[in-house]
């Protein structure tokens, strides 16, 4: 009986308890990903999902009822994390009324994850932006291209490192400008 | 005093213009360059613009004799494209092949701008986006900052939010039906639409001061309790309304050119709507019955009785009755918040958030250091992230917020559903007459601003 007991606390002291969402959905899905964590971002659920298995991870949630892909965006932490860019797909199932937010770094060098538009037609002009804003690069987009910007735009806008810019005001008879 | 041969020179290039008569500088314009359609496209390309990524309605056979091919451009400024769309269209004779919509011709980068204001001054850049559903730009907003910062707002001010944001749905929807009037050719659609538009908005500028960008749905509550006698307006608005859209009815429901403009036009199924994330009254006019304020209700909603209004076909017809539908539905809601007004604060008591009311700013020495604190540095929220949705009139409007620990957003992205939805164009329009392009465009009922950020 004892003995017993010991061996169930080592097992719990080796493998410490990965936290896993309550809904069985979701449930189901962090279970298949030892790689992926979940996280309850003030009662939203997320998933921090390694770069490479990034469109495989996209294929289970597909599968687990998310049809729908909101919105696919990026977070610049240029001076708060070692890996600059933060990726982020937010995924809604109307089948089970749930949203999931998945996210996924990329480095300061040639940033790039692979594209959610195989799986989601609908990423496109999303992950467009994201490119276009952000100078990540989404491996296997059909059509990556600059959409808010015009072509010949140097940067990407909402990195850090990018200026505001101002212009100077110049008022009519300002002593200051003759 | 040596310098002012430096300052005139900078002052001689700031003033360079061109004099006529002299030799003209290089013209450089804006190059949309590889986002603009080609005739050599790749075959992944080819299939977004030919709208068959979902289902393969296409019947064209690609033996076409090249004289009948001729890629069209229309727009940015087209008086139908709402603001400042360009389409390049594939023409085959007169039937639509394949579409490209090329946007950022208004982007101002708000994104970016939202990272330069404090959370109590978001609201005004917020409200600029979707200038014409201002108030639910500041709801995601607002809800999204109060959930970092873990704040409830008082009962009235979510009745209040939800009296606001319902009455601008309707204004919204008309102007839809006036603009989808007046682009197939129903001009007295357009009078009658922005007419009845004018009654809300005037209650709008009783209420906050202004007809739109209100700034008024604010972290923490509203900015002002409602305007004595507000009753009567919001009643008299519900006496009129209903009646107004009577007459729409009766001059476009069963009128034979509406239904022959309409019917059948720019089809999306339900698949397709949902595949591309299309939300609003598009995907609902495919069938789906799919509402955020029923799936996931915000500000109290779920209180209020009220139908999702549904079409079946998918074609701009039954997005036009959706919103008709729609209209009547808000209508129930705002009825009801009339009725059901809680009374009570405004605003959440707390000091860190909203400001203090005027007249203990000349009594407390503290309501003075939190005014000056409040409108100088603004309010700290919390380190972490949110996303909060909204059901604007176009669809699910997002607002992703990220926070360090500062006043200011360390990142503020809004999820724009005309930005989505214009993805479905190309799908929409694929295999449809030349002349129902307008049509169509209206349907989807695109606002620039919010596309464009």
């Amino acid at each position: 009986m004892s003995e017993e007991t010991t061996t169930a606390e080592e097992a719990l002291l080796a493998e410490p308890a990965r936290p896993l969402p309550e809904n069985p959905v979701l449930r189901a899905l962090f279970e298949g990903y030892e790689t992926v964590g979940w996280e309850s971002s003030l009662g939203q659920d997320v998933a921090h999902v390694p770069n490479e298995s990034w469109a495989e991870f996209a294929h289970a949630v597909r599968g687990a009822g998310f049809e729908v892909c909101v919105d696919v965006t990026a977070v610049d932490w240029m001076r708060e994390r070692p890996e600059r860019f933060e990726i982020v797909a937010n995924l809604l199932s109307m089948e089970h009324i749930l949203r999931l937010r998945m996210t996924t770094t990329a480095g300061r060098i040639d940033p790039s994850v692979a594209s959610l538009v195989p799986v989601w037609p609908g990423a496109n002009f999303a992950e467009r932006e994201a490119y276009d804003m952000f100078g990540v690069r989404f491996e296997g987009h059909p059509d990556l291209t600059r959409i808010l910007m015009p072509d010949d735009w140097e940067g990407h806008p909402l990195r850090k490192d990018f200026g505001v810019g101002s212009v100077p005001v110049q008022f009519k008879e300002s002593h200051q400008v003759t | 005093m040596s310098e002012p041969t430096i300052e005139s020179a900078q002052i001689t290039e700031v003033l360079d213009v061109w004099v006529a008569g002299t030799e003209e500088p290089e013209f450089s314009p804006t190059d949309e360059g590889e986002q603009e359609i080609s005739d050599h496209e790749s075959a992944a390309r080819l299939d977004e613009q030919f709208g068959r990524v979902v289902e393969d309605d296409y019947v064209f056979d690609d033996g076409v004799d090249e004289g009948e091919r001729m890629i069209l451009n229309m727009g940015p400024q087209h008086p139908s494209t709402h603001g400042v769309l360009r389409l390049q269209i594939e023409l085959e004779g007169e039937i639509i092949r394949r579409t490209k919509p090329i946007i950022g011709y208004l982007h101002t980068g708000m994104e970016k701008t939202g990272e330069q204001l404090s959370f109590s001054q978001g609201g005004t850049n917020v409200t600029r986006m979707d200038y014409l559903a201002p108030f639910h730009n500041e709801l995601a907003y607002s809800l999204a900052v109060e959930r970092l910062l873990g704040i409830e707002v008082p009962p009235r001010a979510a009745a209040i939010r939800v009296l606001l944001t319902e009455l601008n749905r309707c204004s919204s929807h008309l102007v839809a039906l006036a603009t989808n009037g007046m682009d197939i050719g129903a001009v007295s659609m357009m009078i009658y639409g922005f007419r009845e538009r004018e009654q809300i908005l005037a209650f709008f500028e009783k209420t906050t001061g202004l007809r739109m960008n209100h700034n008024f749905i604010r972290p923490g509550g509203v900015a002002a309790d409602l305007a004595p006698g507000w009753k009567d307006d919001v009643a008299a608005i519900l006496v009129e309304l209903p009646r107004r859209i009577q007459q729409y009815d009766d001059l476009l429901k069963d009128n034979p050119i509406w239904l022959a403009r309409t019917r059948g036009v720019g089809v999306i199924s339900s698949e397709e709507a949902i595949e591309y994330g299309i939300t609003g009254p598009p995907l609902r006019a495919t069938g789906v019955s799919w509402d955020l304020r029923k799936a996931f209700p915000y500000s109290g909603i779920e209180n209020y009785e009220f139908e999702v209004a549904v079409g079946e076909r998918g074609d701009v017809y039954d997005r036009y009755r959706v919103r008709v539908d729609e209209i009547h539905e808000s209508l129930k809601i705002v009825e009801q918040v009339m009725d059901l007004m809680p009374k009570g604060d405004y605003r959440v008591d707390d000091r860190k958030v909203t400001p203090p009311p005027r007249a203990r700013i000349d009594e407390s020495m503290e309501a003075l250091i939190h005014h000056f604190k409040l409108f100088t540095e603004g309010f700290k929220v919390p380190p972490g992230e949110t996303y909060v949705a909204v059901e604007s009139p176009r669809g699910e409007l997002g607002c992703y917020l990220v926070s360090d620990g500062e006043a200011r957003p360390y990142r503020i992205h809004t999820r724009a559903p005309s930005f989505a939805n214009l993805q479905a164009l190309p799908i929409a329009m694929a295999d449809s007459l030349m002349a129902d392009t307008v049509a169509t465009i209206a349907s989807m009922d695109p606002v620039m601003g919010d596309v464009d950020r």
